[in-house]
């Protein structure tokens, strides 16, 4: 396996530290002006999200984790998984609930998602900045009052709870982002 | 700013040098890493990393002060505020004593600040390795153990493995970790007198500073364990937490110089042997060869002088008021 020097750290870079795969979230380089020079890092685990502080002697070396980034379609669930594919190869993975259980709300079949994948298998999976998606279920509209920022709560097909304007009415297709779960606009 | 260190050296009467920037003789220090170049097929010739040898031998040669604005190289020393290509500043004065040079690096770096609002609006502190220690930690870190430096880290610095860690490269860690960031914003930070054994190139004195406590058991103790230790008559300088420059007084002893460049490349060896699982090859490779003009210059007569070296682009930095050093050199390592 591979592995990566502290001189190599930047943001970003995959690697294995106690079994789990980490992403380095900050890096920082310190050196007394004699001495043993350290690499201050922040870290995220990238199964559990958590981010820690790290200090590495400089020139120590970590395992590179087989870490990859792809773009899959969101194809069903089972109940047990859920199944995302590879647009170009039909390649079909999946991925169980610790995987999905952040992105849950926003799963939309035949939309696109960023599946991280650890050793082939898929770790966590990230929704699109923005989703559209159909109003399922919320109380009538009401004419007029489409300024003053009044909202009402609104159930979408995906089964997310979202926050949307008093004009927006059951049935509409509205533009979410998904980072902070608020209405944008209609779609 | 270059024109006014020119100008600070000039109304002083010390001389600008150039040295070469490629050598047949690399750094020995275990922590810094010279840039080896090929040489048309003969042996490696080494990017300098401190103008420090053959400034040496012009002192020995009868100089008298002289400065330096030099380009140098450090292998794997990058981040926000370490580039591995940089400008130092380095001079060397005849006569002076380490606390004489202090006097003259604070009126330099107080001259080239004066531009910057708030910056020095405290008289700059002049304290010991040891009181940092002591109240910080509650500790001397002259005679510390092994047990209380790796409690210590434990406590202070989250995620740090101290297997593996000097007792050296641990109080580097507590410094550079908890006391560095403490350091007053607004002055000028003198740290004096450090481990014997990282004096690089500096005298040694024995410490004479003395714990001004209560006498209790434990401080008596103390107190005569750290009569008769050996402290490295060096400096570092700080603006608030950033490192500026390190400054001696310079060792000038022919046999002290030979051991301490020796005892430099028996460190870096066996840090290579235990990282490396005994690895002779590489070991021997990581053995630098030493300077034998400095050497040699040494062995002719060095006079009594300190010297200092300190980072121009961290200056510009804090001059040009910018938060890194890709803010301020136009291509950056990554970039160059």
């Amino acid at each position: 396996m591979a592995s990566y020097s502290t001189n190599e750290f930047k943001s970003g870079l995959k690697f294995m530290m106690d079994g789990d795969p980490y992403t380095i979230v900050e890096n920082e380089f310190v050196k007394p002006g004699k001495g043993q020079a350290f690499n201050r890092v922040k870290i995220r685990n990238l199964k559990t999200g958590r981010v820690i502080d790290k200090t590495w002697k400089s020139g120590e070396s970590v395992e590179a984790a087989d870490v990859m980034e792809v773009d899959m379609e969101y194809l069903y669930e089972d109940g047990e998984f859920w199944y995302f594919m590879e647009p170009d190869t039909y390649e079909q993975h999946a991925a169980d609930k610790n995987a999905v259980t952040d992105v849950i709300k926003w799963l939309k079949p035949q939309e696109k998602y960023i599946v991280t994948l650890w050793n082939g298998a898929p770790l966590s999976i990230s929704p699109p900045n923005f989703v559209e998606l159909k109003i399922t279920e919320c109380d009538p509209g009401v004419r007029g009052d489409t300024a003053q920022g009044a909202t009402k709560p609104a159930t979408v097909e995906t089964g997310a709870q979202i926050k949307v304007p008093l004009f927006v009415e059951e049935g509409e297709v509205v533009k979410i982002d998904t980072r902070s779960g608020e209405y944008l606009s209609r779609a | 700013m270059l024109h006014d260190i020119r100008a600070f050296f000039a109304e002083r009467g010390v001389l600008e040098v150039e040295t070469p920037a490629l050598s047949q003789a690399a750094n020995t220090d275990p922590a810094i890493e010279s840039f080896p170049v090929d040489n048309a097929g003969g042996p490696l010739r080494y990017l300098h990393t401190s103008p420090e040898y053959p400034m040496k031998r012009l002192l020995a040669a009868g100089s008298g002060d002289i400065y330096q604005i030099a380009r140098v190289w450090r292998q794997g020393e990058s981040g926000t505020r370490h580039n591995p290509e940089f400008n130092l500043l380095e001079w060397y004065r005849v006569g002076f004593s380490y606390q004489q040079l202090i006097q003259e690096v604070d009126e330099l770096l107080t001259s080239l600040f004066s531009s910057l609002p708030g910056a020095l609006q405290k008289k700059s502190k002049i304290i010991s390795y040891q009181q940092l220690f002591l109240e910080k930690f509650g500790f001397n870190p002259h005679t510390v153990n092994h047990a209380d430096l790796a409690a210590a880290i434990d406590q202070h610095i989250s995620g740090l493995d101290v297997n593996g860690l000097t007792d050296q490269a641990m109080l580097d860690a507590l410094l550079t970790h908890c006391i560095e960031p403490q350091f007053d914003n607004k002055r000028l930070t003198f740290v004096i007198d450090y481990p014997a054994d990282q004096s690089a190139l500096a005298a040694l004195k024995v410490n004479e500073e003395i714990k001004e406590k209560k006498e209790d058991k434990k401080d008596k103790k103390d107190k005569e364990n750290n009569k008769g230790h050996l402290v490295a008559q060096r400096f570092e300088v700080y603006l608030g937490p950033l490192e500026l420059g390190n400054g001696y007084q310079e060792e000038t002893d022919y046999a002290r110089n030979q051991q301490i460049l020796a005892r430099e490349n028996r460190t870096r060896m066996q840090v290579v042997l235990h990282d490396q699982h005994d690895d002779q090859q590489q070991a021997k490779q990581a053995k630098m060869p030493e300077d034998q003009y400095f050497l040699a210059a040494i062995k002719a007569g060095l006079p009594r002088c300190a010297g200092v070296a300190i980072g121009l682009d961290r200056l510009l930095m804090l001059i040009a008021n910018k938060k890194t050093l890709s803010q301020l050199i136009n291509f950056s390592w990554d970039k160059a």
